[in-house]
């Protein structure tokens, strides 16, 4: 039995280089099929890497707890209390690596040129930092020394539209618990780019402590965010803030907090699969097309062996090694280059022509291909299955020729 | 001539599967463009459609520097007046509407918000804007001197206001006084956009004039046009009575069409275009090499009756030009088919609409509809299968050109 496989398998190997220019031609054809699965899905999760990324540092963390009603009325009125006991410490434990409580409510900035609307965030400069919310390109100034730092921290289109520059004094206005304007002047200590312009427009940094004076809210917060680096795993450690946090707060992924970015993963799964299913569907016709001719070119010597005794089995078993052969060398090939072409793009593909347009999907100018190691295995599960299904057919019909008839076609 | 046609419709017919194959390939690839492209193109329109319609419109005149520093003091002088020189000069087909811009830190009993206000004409701000229709309660402005105000639903939720409710406006006049104002709330709009309904926030132009100081100015004047293809005419005329006009001349005011106002909108469409003909691009040329492999074949296992063929007097172009009407037969039905199965598809969808699911969050950042609706037109039936058509018939070229390097006696005693 083994013998005759062994039989079978060199023959299926010789038999693929009787016709070396079909062989490559559907070589090519395979190996730019699972370059190209691989190459798309890897843009694809890039892409949606980014769009995460970036909408995680913007929320930030990956959990969330607020009051109750904080979300749906994002005012001063509705605070929490800093986190303690239980909860205080599950923010301690791991998987947790940073946690930062901020002030974060709507107020009005005023230049002595402009007045803008913008999300005042007072916060503790060196939690934001653990978190990796504190923003990471100053171009002039510092950022915050502390929860008691008088000044705050502006991006710089901000900047620009409220015609004011690094030490200039500006206006805060906001409310407090009883609804009276609360005010305060102070001055620009630093200047910040975000990745995304739009959030430069809407985000002041001020010290969380000097915040809370200003809204005279005492040591009340507006939210508390979590992080553990790694926002696939959240759902792991994000029942334990919940149960810690108690029943009087809202303790949120970000799954929940931005349906937006869930729903992007969710879907780009889907479609990388379904990306591979229709691809090979293209290359499917061309390889089926090259075993069907083939086996009708050996139509003849197919019938000598069924009639010298070799069992249709092994005439199956022939096709089928034969296009897993192809399947294989084409599936080894598209591997490679993928892998390769990948690394050389590391650096970033430049898509600032269409910055303005990825700005829509919250995207930064330069797309990083993400290769993983489960899309390869994805797309070389596709390829095999797929690619034996299709060649059942051709394999099956050459196994149930008639010795008698075969012999004798011309 | 007539002689290669019949021997190239009976060859392909030798090999009944291996030509459906092929030509099952093309018709599968030209399906799946036909349907790909009308979605996108139905979808680009939409975006384009719901993006503009919502507030920018198509073209609007302002002040030179206003689109980039949006600066209150950077205005268009005697703007109602500019608005109806605009109608005169467009005819019956644009709506143009004149509208200031404001920022002003709104107060309710309860809450405070900066929020950013626009002085709209109630008579023609619902010809150039649709939120005018998608109030749900209460109803839009009426007079243009009436202290009344229209917001978003999400605003006014955070406000904590309903219809009927007053509210406090302060801010600066253009002239850099204390400016303040009270206005009721007569409308609530509410168009499911978070981000529109969160920004809402109209007043009458007149009145807004009042508060701000602003005497006869405004911002921007608003046209919206029935197609994007009179965009291009109507920014030459109206920059020509701007030019015309020895007041409007010197006033530094510049014709923006949406390109200018909308970046995001073109460039969006533009890499979404590029990502998908990368996905087209792959399909279309695995649907050539298999193209290639089939003609590829089909010379090869004729070398001896081509031998014979060449032998008997024929000259290698006609077997060429043989090959090349194979393909050429094989290319047609591809189209012909693929074209007809893609456009019932998308013509069936174009009414009932398409849905993708968890594509809502996604749609909604750009202005769409749940469902998509692909949108059938002669460019995006064709575009696609016209160049699988030209791929398949480049793909013939390396077979065809073999047939001049054969040598018929060799030819004939191939095996």
């Amino acid at each position: 039995m083994n013998a005759s496989w062994l039989v079978v398998a060199t023959l299926a190997w010789r038999n693929l280089w009787r016709n070396y220019r079909r062989t490559l031609i559907i070589l090519a054809t395979i190996t730019l099929g699972v370059w190209s699965m691989i190459f798309m899905s890897a843009l694809m999760r890039g892409m949606v890497d980014e769009i995460v990324r970036n909408g995680l540092e913007t929320l930030p963390g990956e959990v969330q707890v607020h009051a109750p009603a904080y979300r749906r009325d994002p005012s001063v009125v509705n605070s929490m209390a800093m986190p303690d006991g239980d909860f205080l410490q599950a923010l301690g434990e791991s998987p947790v690596v940073a946690w930062a409580a901020r002030v974060r409510v709507p107020a009005v900035i005023s230049s002595e040129r402009d007045s803008r609307g913008v999300v005042l965030l007072g916060v503790d400069p060196s939690a934001e930092s653990a978190l990796g919310s504190a923003p990471d390109n100053l171009v002039e100034g510092r950022f915050l020394l502390g929860v008691d730092d008088k000044g705050v921290v502006i991006g710089a289109s901000l900047a620009k539209r409220l015609e004011t520059s690094l030490g200039k004094r500006i206006v805060l206005m906001s409310q407090n618990p009883d609804n009276d304007v609360a005010d305060r002047g102070a001055r620009i200590v630093g200047i910040y780019k975000a990745r995304l312009p739009g959030t430069e427009d809407i985000y002041v940094y001020a010290g969380r402590a000097a915040t809370q004076k200003m809204l005279a809210m005492g040591e009340q917060i507006s939210e508390v965010a979590v992080t553990a680096d790694d926002y696939r795993a959240v759902q792991s450690w994000y029942p334990n803030i919940l149960e810690a946090a108690g029943d009087e707060l809202e303790v949120l992924p970000w799954t929940a907090l931005d349906t937006f970015l869930s729903s992007m993963l969710a879907v780009q799964d889907g479609f990388a699969l379904v990306f591979m299913v229709v691809v090979f569907l293209a290359l499917s016709f061309g390889l089926v097309n090259t075993l069907v001719m083939a086996v009708f070119e050996r139509v003849r010597e197919i019938g000598l062996m069924l009639a010298l005794g070799m069992k249709p089995a092994l005439i199956i078993g022939q096709v089928l090694v034969e296009s897993l052969y192809l399947l294989g060398l084409g599936l080894a090939a598209g591997n490679i280059i993928a892998y390769v072409s990948i690394r050389a793009l590391e650096n970033g593909i430049d898509i600032s022509s269409v910055a303005q347009g990825m700005e829509m999907m919250s995207m930064s100018p330069v797309l990083y291909p993400a290769l993983r190691f489960s899309d390869m295995l994805m797309s070389t599960a596709v390829v095999i299955v797929l690619g034996l299904a299709a060649s059942l057919l051709p394999a099956w019909k050459a196994s149930r020729l008639d010795p008698v008839k075969a012999l004798t076609k011309t | 001539m007539n002689v290669t046609a019949v021997l190239a419709w009976r060859n392909l017919w030798r090999h009944k599967r291996r030509t459906w194959l092929t030509v099952g390939a093309m018709i599968f690839c030209n399906i799946l463009l036909v349907f790909l492209i009308s979605l996108q193109l139905g979808s680009y329109q939409m975006m384009i459609d719901n993006t503009l319609s919502a507030f920018s419109g198509h073209i609007q005149i302002q002040h030179s520097a206003y689109n980039e520093e949006q600066k209150m003091y950077q205005n268009v002088p005697a703007v109602a007046q500019l608005a109806n020189t605009v109608r005169a000069a467009l005819g019956n087909e644009a709506n143009v509407a004149a509208r200031g811009v404001a920022f002003a830190l709104a107060s309710s009993e309860e809450r405070s918000f900066g929020i950013q206000l626009a002085g709209v004409q109630p008579k023609f701000e619902s010809q150039v804007s649709t939120f005018p229709g998608l109030i749900n309660h209460g109803r839009y402005l009426a007079d243009s001197h009436a202290p009344e105000i229209v917001i978003g639903a999400i605003l006014a939720q955070n406000l904590k206001v309903a219809v009927g409710d007053e509210l406090t406006f302060i801010g600066s006049g253009l002239d850099g006084s204390f400016a303040a104002g009270v206005a009721t709330v007569v409308g609530i709009v509410e168009t499911g956009f978070a981000e529109v309904d969160r920004a809402v926030a109209e007043v009458p132009l007149a009145w807004f004039q009042e508060v701000f100081a602003m005497g006869e100015s405004g911002h921007s004047v608003v046209i919206r046009l029935p197609a994007l293809d009179s965009v291009e005419p109507a920014v030459a005329r109206l920059q020509k009575v701007l030019a015309d006009d020895p007041i409007l001349a010197g006033a530094g005011l510049s014709v923006l069409d949406w390109n200018v106002l909308e970046p995001g909108l073109k460039q969006a469409i533009k890499s979404d275009m590029v990502s998908a003909w990368f996905m087209y691009a792959v399909l279309i040329l695995l649907v050539a090499f298999s193209v290639l492999n089939t003609q590829l074949m089909s010379v090869l296992e004729r070398t001896r009756e081509f031998g014979v063929m060449l032998a008997l007097g024929t000259r290698p172009a006609t077997l060429a030009k043989l090959v090349g009407l194979e393909t050429f037969v094989m290319s047609c039905l591809g189209m012909g088919l693929g074209v007809l199965l893609g456009g019932l598809l998308s013509f069936y969808l174009s009414y009932s609409g398409f849905y993708y699911p968890g594509m809502e969050e996604m749609a909604q950042k750009f202005n769409l509809p749940d469902r998509m609706y692909p949108q059938v037109s002669l460019l995006s039936l064709l575009w696609g299968p016209a160049i699988v058509f030209l791929g398949a018939m480049l793909a013939a070229i390396y077979p065809a050109t073999r047939l001049f390097g054969l040598r018929p006696v060799a030819a004939m005693r191939a095996v």
